[in-house]
């Protein structure tokens, strides 16, 4: 055959020199783009945090530290605030959080500690032990469940759980013993608890139970050939493969619970008081607000007023606490890659 | 012989079908462990249902044809109060807007995060990024909202109060900031239906010397569409249960009020309500006291959760039929954290 | 060119019953060579009649029948297990081998709708009978692939042992008794000398053939009296394997072994009696250099052959 006469040619050319480069010309336009609107998520959130923190500085600069600490009390700081009128001795801005910030302490960490006792056991019924009809009449329940607003559990609770603890569990000698501080009535610690944990309790319960679904069955069976009973197998194997995503489970759910702002605005009692844990039992039926519920019902709206500054200094003050939360879930998980569970 | 008669089987009554491990050995702690399990897994039982059936009898007996018609109108008496009509296109407004800007912002971040993904720093950061914007609390969204609006750069999209001050609440500014919302959920929707694509149909493409853009404008992105319908899904959830937000950037009028002459324009740049701050506004925490519209109103928002669940639901079993046959949990994880990706 | 045709392909007709190939009495003390009239059960019910000297009869399945739904998956199985040997069972995939050794520790009962039929005893006792539990600390089973538990290597060797009940009045994790009874396990196991140092390390750090002698190690731990070896060397390279054969033969003077194996040679190389399966059947029983060598059936004959599998 004639082999070699075929080399004398060119080569057509597969695609046009323009065409080609056109292409990746675009190619590279898409990515830079894209890329600005990835930018874009930073720079949003890096402007927040500045913005927030400006408008906040005179909240802090008048009070320094002692912001959060505790002196007076807020409704009286607030109504000085928006009358502009000082309070003896003090500035307009005078004004001391720690009522609020306890408030949210106690709820958050109640909140969650229980949700996470509650919704560990239920993850495991639901996983381990339930009958398959109850698993599948549970589970979309408790997706629905995930996805209702909080204003909705206000509602409930405002218009059904407050009423309730206020005739029921609130006896009359009991609001009688505080009365010279403090108006005892359904919207207190115990009712905002109670429901916090309510709107938490489905995602936990969800994450948590995903979770354990998707240990491997090879520890599972190993661990029941080796004799271990199926509680003590769930116990000390699928939990704790399963704890990296309880977890984020818990992060996700205490995050949740530190912004919630509308149903603590409804059911908790409308007053920032600081629930003494030394009043015993009383404790649970004391009014307790949050800087989410003090924002939702004294920010107007209005700009560089005592009461803005002070607004957004509370803001700052959850954007913090949110900021290490996300730290708290990353550290968390850092021990567990050990194990390979992670 | 005897083998054929053996290979049928053995006499009938020696065959024994064993039951699940009996818990009657266990020890006694394991025992009450396990009946703990069962009896939370009874209670989340009894307290969901409850729930559900609670709001649906108050909402069903107090739902009336003309609420959806009406427009809301204060007034002393409740059968006179008008129904729920603007809430109702309130909220359809600010869902729009939002799902509007972050559906794209949205699935471009994600395309970056996952197809490109240079350099890898920034990669990281924009995570960081998208994590932390998920845990901001919407309240402190809100703040950062009405600086933007009332005085910042964006001045032009909500009216003017009669003494010309801007006051930077208007439909527009709620949609963007509900945009912020949903993002991370889309996102996080995006990049998972992203990775889930097998590498061999990038490197099909690429064979055919199509450029990376093309590659995903006219072959991943079609093949991810339930995906990312889950992820808008799931955004219009979160953005139709918000409160926070209307009840700051949107005031607690409960008529929409329109800003300014042109018509369209006018209603977005106006203040008004959506079906929770509606809600709120009714209930003994607002100021219209009219529990049976806020039941009303409660009604109407769980059917559009519920509906909005069951459409999740089905996108992602669809999407996954070929896959597993269980619908999909890693998008119920997603659900609730781009974080829990696990 | 078409000079060179492959060999024509011989195929064997795999039907259901064995066949049946003439008795050769041998004739000698133990029994165990003596192939009577009859089938493969009856040879096996033979050679249960007289175990050889020095090696003790643990567990016994008589005549049993295993089923997952509605498909017989073991048929008529009889086998003995004795400590101070080494009982494999051969035979191709779907022969039920696999689903017999998970009988033996019941095993089988966590899967829905499994059905049994005959009786498997544990020195002398129905293990239908005891506490399943307990049964299974008696008899303990290592996988195919090694699944070490998320923890370290001490707490996963302690883990039987940690879980008894009964312990909790005593819950040290590191008790002396525990951390003796962990060492000797990792011994048996012949993993001491490689992590004795760091046995606080994750074990899923471990190598492949590490992390079966680890799960070996666990199955030790509690002293059993039965281990059931589910094809363990599958996963591992050649040294691993090597390591846990010479391991398997050290061990079978303290602890009846049962291995499950696809690797015929494994079989010859450890096993002292083989049990060969064939859909759920056991078609041959019996010594392995017997059946390795002169098999009495031709069913086991074409398999060691590689005529199938």
């Amino acid at each position: 055959m004639a082999a070699g006469a075929s080399y004398g040619k060119p080569l057509p050319a597969a695609v046009p020199r323009s065409g080609l480069h056109a292409a990746v010309k675009a190619d590279r336009r898409a990515e830079h783009m894209l890329g600005a609107l990835a930018v874009g998520v930073l720079v949003l959130i890096g402007l927040m945090l500045v913005t927030v923190m400006v408008n906040a500085w005179p909240s802090f600069s008048a009070n320094g530290l002692s912001w959060f600490g505790s002196g007076g009390d807020i409704v009286t700081q607030f109504r000085a605030m928006q009358t502009n009128t000082a309070l003896p001795g003090h500035s307009v801005e005078y004004f001391r959080a720690w009522p609020l910030i306890w408030g949210l302490l106690l709820t958050t960490v109640l909140a969650v500690a229980i949700a996470l006792a509650v919704s560990t056991l239920a993850a495991i019924f639901m996983t381990e032990f339930a009958p398959a009809r109850v698993r599948r009449v549970l589970e979309p329940i408790v997706r629905l469940l995930a996805g209702v607003p909080s204003v909705i559990y206000g509602l409930m609770g405002i218009l059904l759980i407050a009423p309730w603890i206020n005739e029921h569990l609130l006896s009359n000698a009991r609001k009688q013993s505080v009365a010279y501080v403090v108006q005892l009535s359904g919207a207190n610690l115990a009712t905002a608890t109670l429901i916090l944990t309510v709107m938490i309790l489905p995602i936990m319960i969800a994450l948590s139970a995903n979770a354990l679904a998707s240990v491997p069955a090879s520890w599972r069976e190993g661990s029941a050939a080796l004799g271990v009973n199926r509680w003590r197998t769930i116990w000390r194997v699928s939990l704790r493969g399963a704890r990296p995503a309880i977890s984020a489970a818990v992060v996700l759910a205490t995050a949740r619970a530190l912004g919630e702002a509308i149903m603590l605005a409804m059911v908790s009692g409308g007053r920032p008081f600081g629930a003494n844990p030394l009043d015993g039992l009383t404790f649970f039926f004391e009014p307790v607000e949050t800087p989410a519920t003090a924002i939702l019902k004294e920010f107007g709206g209005e700009t560089n007023t005592p009461i803005a500054h002070t607004a957004y200094a509370l803001a700052a003050v959850l954007l913090f606490s949110a900021a290490l939360l996300s730290f708290a879930g990353w550290a968390v998980k850092q021990p567990l890659k050990r194990y390979g569970i992670v | 012989m005897a083998s054929a008669q053996a290979s049928a089987g053995p006499a009938p009554d020696t065959i024994a079908r064993p039951r699940r491990e009996s818990t009657a050995s266990w020890p006694l702690a394991d025992r009450v462990c396990y009946g703990l399990c069962w009896a939370t897994g009874i209670g989340l039982c009894v307290v969901a249902v409850g729930i559900v059936l609670y709001f649906f009898s108050k909402g069903i007996s107090q739902l009336r044809l003309s609420l959806f018609v009406e427009s809301p109108s204060p007034s002393l008496h409740q059968s006179q109060a008008g129904g729920f009509r603007d809430p109702l296109i309130g909220t359809f407004v600010v869902t729009a807007i939002g799902i509007a800007i972050a559906a794209p912002v949205g699935v471009g971040i994600a395309t970056w995060l996952t197809e490109y993904a240079r350099p890898r720093w920034l990669v990281r950061a924009v995570d960081s990024g998208i994590e932390t914007l998920a845990g901001v609390p919407s309240i402190v969204l809100a703040l950062f909202g009405l600086l933007v609006f009332a005085r910042g750069f964006f001045v032009f999209l909500s009216g003017s109060t009669n003494g010309g001050a801007v006051s930077g609440k208007s439909f527009l500014a709620a949609g963007i900031l509900m945009a912020l919302l949903a993002l991370p959920l889309i996102v996080g929707s995006t990049r998972e239906a992203l990775a889930q694509l097998p590498n061999r149909m990038r490197e099909a493409s690429f064979a055919l010397g199509k450029t990376r853009a093309t590659t995903i404008r006219r072959v991943l992105l079609p093949s991810i569409r339930p995906g990312i319908a889950s992820g808008v899904v799931l955004g219009m959830g979160r953005i139709i249960g918000d409160t926070a937000i209307i009840v700051i950037v949107l005031g607690s009028t409960l008529k929409n009020q329109g800003a300014g002459g042109a018509p369209l324009l006018s209603t977005l740049r106006g203040a008004g309500s959506t079906l929770t701050s509606y809600v709120y506004n009714n209930s003994p925490a607002g100021e219209g006291n009219a529990p049976q519209k806020a039941y009303a109103a409660a009604f109407v928002l769980l059917i559009i959760v519920l509906a909005l669940n069951a459409l999740v639901t089905r996108l992602s079993r669809g999407g996954r039929h070929e896959r597993h046959g269980h619908d999909g949990p890693s998008l119920w994880r997603m659900a609730f954290s781009p974080r829990a990706r696990l | 060119m078409d000079k060179a045709m492959p060999p024509p392909v011989r195929r064997i007709a795999v039907d259901r019953y064995p066949h049946v190939a003439p008795a050769k009495p041998a004739g000698n003390g133990t029994g165990a060579t003596v192939a009577p009239a009859g089938d493969a059960r009856a040879l096996a019910r033979a050679t249960m009649r007289a175990p050889a000297a020095g090696v003790r009869e643990r567990m016994r399945a008589e005549s049993v029948w295993l089923a997952y739904g509605d498909n017989w998956v073991v048929r008529d199985v009889s086998l003995p297990v004795r400590t101070g040997e080494v009982l494999a069972l051969i035979g191709a995939s779907g022969s039920g081998k696999t689903t017999l050794l998970r009988s033996l520790n019941r095993l089988t009962e966590i899967t829905d709708g499994a059905a049994r039929s005959g009786r498997i005893t544990l020195d002398g006792q129905d293990i239908h009978e005891l506490e399943v539990n307990d049964l299974r600390r008696r008899v303990s089973m290592v996988f195919q692939q090694p699944n070490p538990f998320p923890m370290s290597i001490y707490d996963n060797v302690a883990y039987a042992l940690a879980e008894r009940p009964g312990r909790a009045g005593r819950r040290r994790r590191r008790s002396p008794e525990l951390e003796q009874a962990v060492i000797d396990a990792l011994r048996r196991a012949g993993l001491h000398d490689e992590v004795a140092d760091d046995l606080d390390h994750p074990a899923l750090r471990l190598s492949g053939g590490q992390q079966q002698r680890l799960c070996i190690a666990r199955a030790l731990a509690a002293d059993p009296e039965v281990l059931l070896l589910d094809e363990p060397c599958s996963a591992l390279d050649p040294i691993s394997t090597a390591t846990i054969e010479e391991l398997i033969v050290n061990l079978r003077e303290s602890v009846a072994i049962v291995i499950v194996t696809h690797n015929l040679q494994q079989a010859f190389r450890v096993a002292d009696h083989v049990a060969f399966m064939h859909l759920g059947e056991l078609v041959e029983y019996g010594p392995s250099a017997q059946v390795f060598d002169r098999p009495l059936q031709q069913r086991t004959r074409d398999y060691i052959s590689g005529a199938f599998g």
